[in-house]
């Protein structure tokens, strides 16, 4: 089976499937249906491909890469790039995606259909098909052109899919402003492999990875920042990350899963691929600037979750504070190798791939359940949400088990990956470096912070959504969606459950992925991570140990016989009367209820530094509004510059010919004046 | 074998000793406002007679309104076994990790604001919304107290730390990091529980309670495991500050005498917090609300230099 997957054959064949679903799609688009089932029975194909292609390459010994050459070509191309390489990293995330695309599409046959007759169906599959296409040949792409070819093909697809409600001006906005954010970060991205060729003189990543060591420190300096930019920028770091509370919500819920759940990884993907993989030594100040990046990404984008009162805006919020999450593992990862601890450096590289893969699960089901309401209900605003646990208790169910996996509450897998997360930031306290025990135990009260927070968020999102009285017409007329949308959202939610009581496996599994980025000081071999199926364990300077199994079993057990004991064991008699909330002899109107404002109203008071709320009262409401500070100190006055700048430079544009060609003129004069000066 | 049947023992010991704690914390406070108050045993009685009341649920609750008590109550027995009661010889099942231990903790919290908001009343939304703000706060400050012990012990497992104890040397530094690490968690055990000057225990009909305005709408069997998981929650704290910071007269073997005789010790520790607690309670004022975050901020920062002490020692 891995021997007829693993070779070009089989790694083609998954990119036909999608382009035989894309293209299929598009010409079905003038039937709604045809074009849906066609888009998605094909998306979810693949992505079964995807899964089978990605476990076998997991599993096998050695990297399966091959390149196409000129030779083997009938045509010539002046550059060779198409090599593709699938090693254990990328065959994780090619599992990530396609696990992912397999249960959004699925839900996306049910949630497809209230665009029928309002928008174009065809183009939808044919981008959604894409856009996945393009996130898998970004992780297997082994050249760089081929890289960027990919990596864009992944952010215009993605630009159609954002702007897909085309009618909607805030889609159209939303898309403009995130396929500008990308094209300011692959500019980046590209001079980054500009700077690699020059050193390597090839765009191979193994000529790459050769030359790495060779590169001058500045150089080094300079590939580093324009990598935190340019990857940053698709990740959504603060202070880069005001395109996803914008993209996220405008795109449909099916696409904002994916992006929100797997495409911003695979900016990660890449930091991981080229700081760790590519460079031998870091400097200690990379990883450290990391994880600074990292606790500033996850207290701002949490804080500005909780204020934020559009649902599918107040997730975009919480994946700008998981990736900050994850970057605390990818951070440490990177002093621990400067500081020449492989083993740390392993466990912290684990922390973050696995919750890399639980943000992608509890974010998507997030997204999906969020979707769910927004098609019921018309709007994104929780404030007119409210008593929908009675309308539509499956969606409600699975949101609270996506609320409390991203809640990091065991034994749900959330908990995991942010325990191996302290883990290595207490490891990081623990080493002999003062500048990485400050950052580490900085980051160890960040994290805290952030992990009380989105929990408070997700009481606000869950309970102001789900719980006591409809507060609006639409919520009260809401309905349980379709089979197909509760069918995917069950899945992933099974899959929170799963991959927390199997952690001590998945661990195991993540190991054989982190180690061999850190075999180079093995001298003294030290096993610090252990991982049975039942157990991760931590041994060495401060050890300890959790189990997914036993956390599950003592939890689900011990809430069990408590209702057990209580119903049945005392006084069986017991009657129950059905009556109203206690309203103070007054009658209890949804009026009455908490609102996502006046629930977060106290946090935002106290980070009112940070936040700077502005309210404002007229006859009978309060609006908190909540300015996101990078947009206004960075984004604004940028926009204005370039504006001023360029009303300037209209000045020198008279619209004559003649002017023009002087204009040529000179510029070529000074260019040789230039290079003949150099 | 015999190891085990402790833990087992611990889940039930615990619940069965917590509301003796707020019968003490009561009866002292009376002491000092010159009343007779309540025997110590009262909570028990309270508890008795809630279990065999009829309940009233709101037409508005959903089922996390009626699972909520089941959920809050289990996690306090999941962490009763997991914190250092009876000896230094429980062993770890993998639920003792002091992140898990938290965050078990905080999966009752989840429950606990989830129902207060439910049921759509004013109160509970508002109590919800302090106790979140409030323990979001807190956790800074309880993880950096208990790291801080991690440090010294060399483990972040609650039930490991003790073992460490045995061989630990007494001096200056190490009794410096205690002292400020416990300063930071008596802040966090204040706070975690409702206590002053957090909140009131004592009232209902404050408009800033928080504790009592999320189960404001539960009557009968739920009033009474709510209660009781309060009263655990608080029984926990306490043992993890006597056995963490204190951990004088811990038993080290299992033999049946030594761990009773521990037990009478713990007992003595106990009281010593309840009467700390009551003091507190009866001497200041509660804060205003904008006020407890400096408070918990300064909790943090405490631990955060005794972590940096352990650093120093090492």
């Amino acid at each position: 089976m891995s021997a007829l997957l693993l070779t070009p054959m089989g790694f083609f064949s998954l990119f036909a499937i999608f382009g035989i679903g894309a293209f299929g799609a598009l010409m079905l688009r003038k039937f709604d249906t045809a074009a849906n089932w066609w888009g998605n029975i094909f998306a979810i194909l693949g992505s079964l491909l995807g899964i089978a292609f990605g476990i076998a390459a997991l599993t096998s010994i050695s990297t399966f890469s091959f390149a196409i050459t000129t030779a083997s070509f009938p045509i010539h191309f002046p550059f060779q790039i198409l090599s593709f390489s699938v090693d254990k990293l990328s065959a994780l995330f090619i599992i990530i995606i396609s696990a992912i695309s397999l249960l959004s599409s699925i839900y996306a046959i049910g949630y497809v259909k209230h665009f029928y007759r309002r928008y174009n169906i065809g183009t939808l599959g044919f981008f959604y098909n894409l856009f996945i296409a393009g996130m898998l040949l970004v992780v297997s792409s082994a050249n760089a052109l081929l890289f960027l070819l990919a990596w864009e093909a992944m952010s215009l697809t993605t630009y159609f899919l954002v702007a897909y409600e085309r009618a909607e001006k805030k889609s159209v906005d939303a898309g403009l402003l995130y396929f500008s954010m990308m094209q300011a970060g692959t500019a980046c991205i590209a001079l980054l492999f500009m700077v690699f060729y020059h050193f390597a003189g090839s765009f191979e990543f193994s000529a790459m990875q050769t030359a790495a060591q060779h590169i001058p420190i500045l150089w080094q300096t300079v590939i580093f920042i324009l990598a935190i930019i340019g990857f940053g920028m698709k990740a959504g770091i603060v202070p880069l990350h005001i395109w996803l509370p914008a993209a996220h919500p405008a795109a449909p819920s099916h696409v904002s899963a994916l992006m929100s759940g797997v495409m911003i990884k695979t900016g990660i993907y890449m930091l991981i691929r080229i700081l760790i993989g590519f460079f031998p030594a870091q400097p200690i100040w990379w990883g450290l600037t990391i994880t600074g990046i990292g606790a500033i990404s996850a207290v701002l984008g949490v804080l500005y979750a909780l204020t934020e009162h559009d649902l599918k805006r107040l997730l975009a919020y919480h994946s700008i504070e998981n990736i900050g999450i994850i970057l605390l593992g990818l951070g440490s990862a990177l002093t621990f190798s400067a500081l020449h601890l492989p083993a740390l450096a392993a466990l912290a590289l684990t922390a973050s791939l696995f919750h890399t893969i639980n943000h992608a699960t509890f974010k998507s089901l997030l997204f999906l359940g969020a979707g769910s309401v927004i098609t019921q209900t018309h709007t994104g605003n929780i404030e007119e949400y409210g008593g929908l646990w009675k309308k539509m208790p499956q969606t409600a169910l699975f949101f609270l088990i996506g609320s409390m996996a991203i809640s990091a509450l065991p034994p749900f897998n959330g908990f995991f990956s942010e325990w191996l997360t302290y883990q290595s930031l207490f490891a990081g306290i623990g080493t002999a470096s003062f500048a990485t025990i400050l950052v580490s135990m900085v980051s160890a009260g960040a994290l805290a912070l952030t992990g009380g927070l989105a929990l408070a968020c997700f009481v606000k999102a869950f309970g102001i959504t789900f719980l006591a009285r409809p507060r609006s017409e639409h919520a009260e007329h809401a309905h349980e969606s379709a089979l197909s949308m509760r069918l995917g959202m069950a899945l992933i939610a099974g899959a929170t459950l799963v991959l927390g009581i199997s952690s001590g496996y998945i661990v195991g599994i993540l190991q054989t992925i982190s180690k061999p980025f850190f075999a180079f000081a093995e001298t003294v071999p030290t096993t610090l991570l252990t991982a049975s199926p039942q157990t991760i364990s931590i041994q060495d300077g401060l050890s300890s140990s959790v189990s997914g199994s036993t956390l599950a079993v003592a939890l689900i057990g011990m809430i069990f016989l408590t209702a057990l004991f209580t119903l049945y064991g005392i006084y069986r008699k017991q009657h129950v009367t059905i009556g109203r909330t206690w309203d103070c002899g007054s009658t209890a109107t949804p009026r009455m209820e908490i609102t996502a404002t006046g629930f977060s109203r106290t946090i935002v008071t106290i980070f009112k530094t940070v936040l700077r709320p502005r309210m404002q009262t007229s006859a009978g409401t309060v609006t908190l509004s909540v300015a996101d500070l990078s947009r206004v100190y960075i984004y604004q006055p940028t926009s204005s510059l370039s504006i001023v700048i360029a009303t300037q430079v209209k000045k020198i544009q008279n619209g004559t010919i003649n002017t023009y060609l002087m204009y040529t003129a000179v510029a070529l004069l000074l260019g040789l004046l230039f290079s003949n000066l150099l | 074998m015999i190891p085990y049947f402790y833990l087992i023992a611990q889940a039930l010991l615990i619940p069965a000793l917590s509301p003796v704690c707020i019968g003490i914390i009561r009866k002292i406070k009376a002491l000092m406002q010159n009343r007779r108050g309540p025997s110590i045993f009262q909570p028990y009685r309270d508890i008795y007679k809630l279990l065999h009341k009829d309940e009233i649920i709101s037409a508005d609750a959903t089922p996390i309104f009626l699972i909520a008590p089941y959920i809050v109550f289990a996690t306090t027995l999941v962490v009763a076994m997991s914190i250092p009661l009876l000896g230094t010889f429980l062993p770890t099942i993998g639920t003792s990790d002091i992140i898990a231990v938290m965050y078990i903790l905080a999966l009752g919290t989840f429950f606990l604001a989830l129902a207060g908001i439910d049921i759509g009343g004013p109160f509970g939304g508002f109590g919800a919304s302090r106790e979140m703000t409030i323990s979001a706060l807190a956790e800074g400050g309880l993880l950096f107290s208990l790291f801080a012990l991690a440090r010294m012990y060399g483990t972040t497992d609650l039930l490991a730390m003790p073992q460490a104890l045995i061989t630990m040397p007494t001096n200056v530094s190490i009794m410096l990091v205690t002292a400020l690490s416990f300063f930071g968690f008596s802040v966090a055990l204040l706070a975690e529980n409702a206590r002053y000057p957090f909140d009131n225990p004592a009232t209902h009909l404050e408009l800033t309670m928080m504790h009592e305005a999320m189960i404001i709408e539960y009557s009968g069997k739920r009033l009474a495991l709510m209660e009781w998981a309060a009263a655990n929650k608080l029984f926990i704290f306490i043992t993890l500050g006597a056995n963490l910071f204190f951990p004088w007269g811990i038993a080290t073997t299992t033999n049946i005498l030594a761990v009773i005789l521990s037990l009478g010790i713990f007992f003595i520790k106990m009281t010593g917090f309840c009467i700390a607690i009551a003091l507190i309670e009866s001497t200041i004022a509660k804060l205003r609300l904008f006020r407890l975050p400096n408070l918990l901020l300064l909790s943090c920062i405490a631990s955060g230099i005794a972590i940096i002490l352990t650093t120093l020692i090492a």
